[in-house]
């Protein structure tokens, strides 16, 4: 069972003027079959997370702890980690000029897998993945992320969750920018990715709206770089009703 | 003030010229300066490393020209006074004027009227070998409603200039590839002229990889209205290497359509780049249609590129013009997407550098030639290890 353990993480990034600290001492595990959702006002730090999770270059773990299934996460390269089963799904997914998707799609199942995949399944297999999140089979041979709009961005992000199946995935802002059909979509195709209860899932989010279609079996609140409570599902509810403004002094809505 | 001192017999002070349409043209050498290094068409050159082809430098060898074309097609070799030489365009610099006023004989190519030429035509020029200069001209004809692809494949050693003629009558289609694959010894000046027929299309494509110093000048001219040309152009250079383009697309008639796209990348210490993208739209040159791109990756540090586009416009009753110039490293968040996708970085490394190439390398209608870039990108990349 793959569990994902952060201890104390302390990360920095780099700014003009000098190191500054953007995460103080972020304690969570995520295990298989398990939902986390992160919630937290804007700048508190979510998306440092994640980044930091997935070995993001400008930022620095400055202390504490990251371990997939007990193995040192921090010693491994940004590519060994998604190797070993950490997928993390962009808020701004990058656009590679000349790359196709088949292609990218293909190289990365090929990594992740230790051997491509055969390539008469492989055809089947990416086409099934496309056609459950209703993206149009052309999208294949256009150049990866390049022109597509911001909801065609986050399908595709979903749909190479699908197939590459990692141990752990981490969404961050994946609703941002979703429309109802899109955001139905692409729920849909998290809840697939869980329902064989042996994945983790870590969900960073501003807004409670995606909550109602993935139900998450933990919820913390994230503030000033770090967890400042936690709870069920139910807590997402009270934040809806309440905002962030108890845990930022500051009125910012976590509704819709 | 230092230049009248340099240079006693100059006309005037050095002053870049304020038009394309001004620039003077002459098939004569003599009526060309020895330049400095500082005029504006030679100021990114390195002088030093042009072997005497802009002092005078006579020829000690000469360039081996084989060419393998199908039936349709008519080779031949000519004196240097044959009536149709230098129909398509006229030296606009010294060294070109300087290897028009030295070839002695000159290979011409000729596709039929109405002829489809059923195979590439294969030309392969040779180098002196090292410590040898050599002259060399070749016109490619492309007579009413012809068509044609032809390659020019540059390899050898030694220093070579020379004038490439490209004659389109009306209606012509003419696909050229040039590729400057020299040895790391070679010095290589080509200026490329294109005279471009009624409704007729010109695609011309210059790769270079190899050379110590390649300058290519390719200028398109339009003889009537309705033509088209592409010139994309594709560079990868190493340490020390000075890989220079300058085009130049001269509109001068009406409802023409031109469109520039190079690429360039660059590796090691002091390799260095230079693109000049000159386009003139006439003041009779109604409907125009241009666009012109530059883009170069510094996969090291220590390379340079430059990058100037110049757009005159003569004309407001243009369809459109732009340019669009950007030189930068590795875009550092495409590798950590490709990274966090499990792509190993050095895999992550040749797919952004094999997309970068990719609409060029797509644009090359002649898959022998496409394969061989492609291997030899590869080869590129395998060698500074990236």
């Amino acid at each position: 069972m793959a569990t994902l353990e952060i201890k104390d993480l302390h990360v920095s990034v780099a700014t003009d003027d000098g190191a500054k600290e953007i995460l103080k001492g972020v304690d969570l595990t995520v295990k298989a079959g398990e939902t986390h959702a992160i919630m937290g006002p804007n700048g508190s730090g979510k998306s440092t997370l994640s980044y930091a999770v997935a070995g993001h270059p400008k930022y620095e773990v400055t202390s504490g702890s990251v371990t997939l299934d007990g193995e040192n996460v921090l010693e491994m390269s940004v590519d060994e980690r998604a190797r070993a089963g950490l997928f993390l799904a962009m808020q701004y997914p990058v656009e590679v000029p000349g790359v196709s998707m088949s292609n990218f799609l293909r190289t990365a199942a090929t990594a992740v897998r230790g051997e491509a995949p055969k390539l008469r399944t492989w055809v089947k297999e990416v086409k099934a993945a496309m056609s459950e999140l209703e993206i149009d089979p052309a999208f294949a041979e256009r150049s990866v992320n390049e022109g597509f709009s911001g909801g065609e961005k986050k399908r595709h992000e979903i749909l190479q969750l699908a197939l590459l199946s990692p141990k752990i995935a981490i969404l961050d802002e994946t609703d941002s920018g979703l429309d109802v059909d899109a955001l139905r979509v692409v729920s849909d195709g998290v809840n697939r990715f869980k329902a064989s209860g042996e994945t983790g899932v870590l969900l960073i989010t501003h807004y409670t709206r995606i909550l109602r279609h993935i139900t998450p079996d933990f919820v913390h609140v994230f503030a000033g770089g770090r967890i400042v409570e936690s709870g069920g599902s139910e807590l997402a509810n009270v934040l809806e009703a309440e905002g962030y403004v108890k845990y930022t002094g500051a009125q910012e809505a976590a509704g819709v | 003030m230092t230049a009248a001192v340099d240079k006693p017999h100059s006309h005037g002070a050095v002053v870049p010229e304020s038009s394309r349409a001004e620039w003077f043209t002459s098939f004569d050498v003599n009526a060309f300066e020895v330049p400095s290094g500082r005029e504006e068409i030679w100021r990114f050159t390195p002088m030093k490393r042009l072997a005497g082809l802009h002092t005078g430098v006579e020829a000690t060898g000469s360039a081996t020209v084989e060419v393998d074309a199908p039936a349709e097609v008519t080779v031949e070799t000519v004196e240097r006074g044959d009536a149709r030489l230098g129909a398509a365009g006229t030296p606009a610099d010294r060294v070109a004027a300087q290897a028009y006023s030295s070839f002695t004989a000159a290979t011409v190519l000729t596709v039929a009227k109405e002829t489809q030429a059923s195979a590439p035509v294969l030309v392969t020029v040779t180098g002196p070998g090292a410590g040898q200069v050599a002259y060399g001209h070749l016109q490619v004809r492309a007579e009413r409603f012809a068509e044609a692809v032809v390659v020019l494949d540059h390899r050898g050693s030694g220093v070579y200039a020379d004038n490439v003629e490209f004659v389109l009558a009306d209606g012509a289609k003419l696909t050229v590839v040039s590729i400057q694959d020299w040895a790391d010894d070679a010095v290589h000046v080509s200026a490329q002229h294109a005279s471009i027929g009624r409704d007729a299309l010109l695609r011309h494509t210059v790769v270079t990889l190899g050379g110590d110093l390649v300058r290519v000048s390719p200028t398109a001219a339009f003889a009537d209205k309705g033509g088209e040309v592409e010139l994309n152009g594709l560079y990868f250079a190493d340490a020390g290497q000075h890989f220079e383009h300058r085009t130049f697309v001269d509109h001068s008639q009406a409802n023409c359509t031109s469109n520039v796209v190079y690429k360039g990348a660059l590796q090691g210490n002091d390799a260095h780049t230079v693109w000049i993208g000159d386009v003139l739209i006439r003041a009779a040159a109604e409907g125009t249609q241009t666009y012109e791109l530059n883009r170069n990756l510094l996969l090291t540090d220590g390379a340079r590129a430059d990058s100037v586009p110049n757009l005159e416009i003569e004309t407001g009753e243009i369809a459109g013009a732009g340019h669009a110039s950007a030189t930068g490293r590795f875009d550092d968040e495409q590798l950590f997407y490709l990274q966090a996708r499990g792509i190993p970085e050095d895999q992550a490394r040749r797919l952004v550098v094999r997309g970068f190439f990719h609409e060029l390398l797509m644009k090359i209608q002649v898959p022998e030639v496409r394969e061989r870039l492609e291997a030899a990108i590869e080869a590129e990349l395998e060698a500074v290890g990236v």
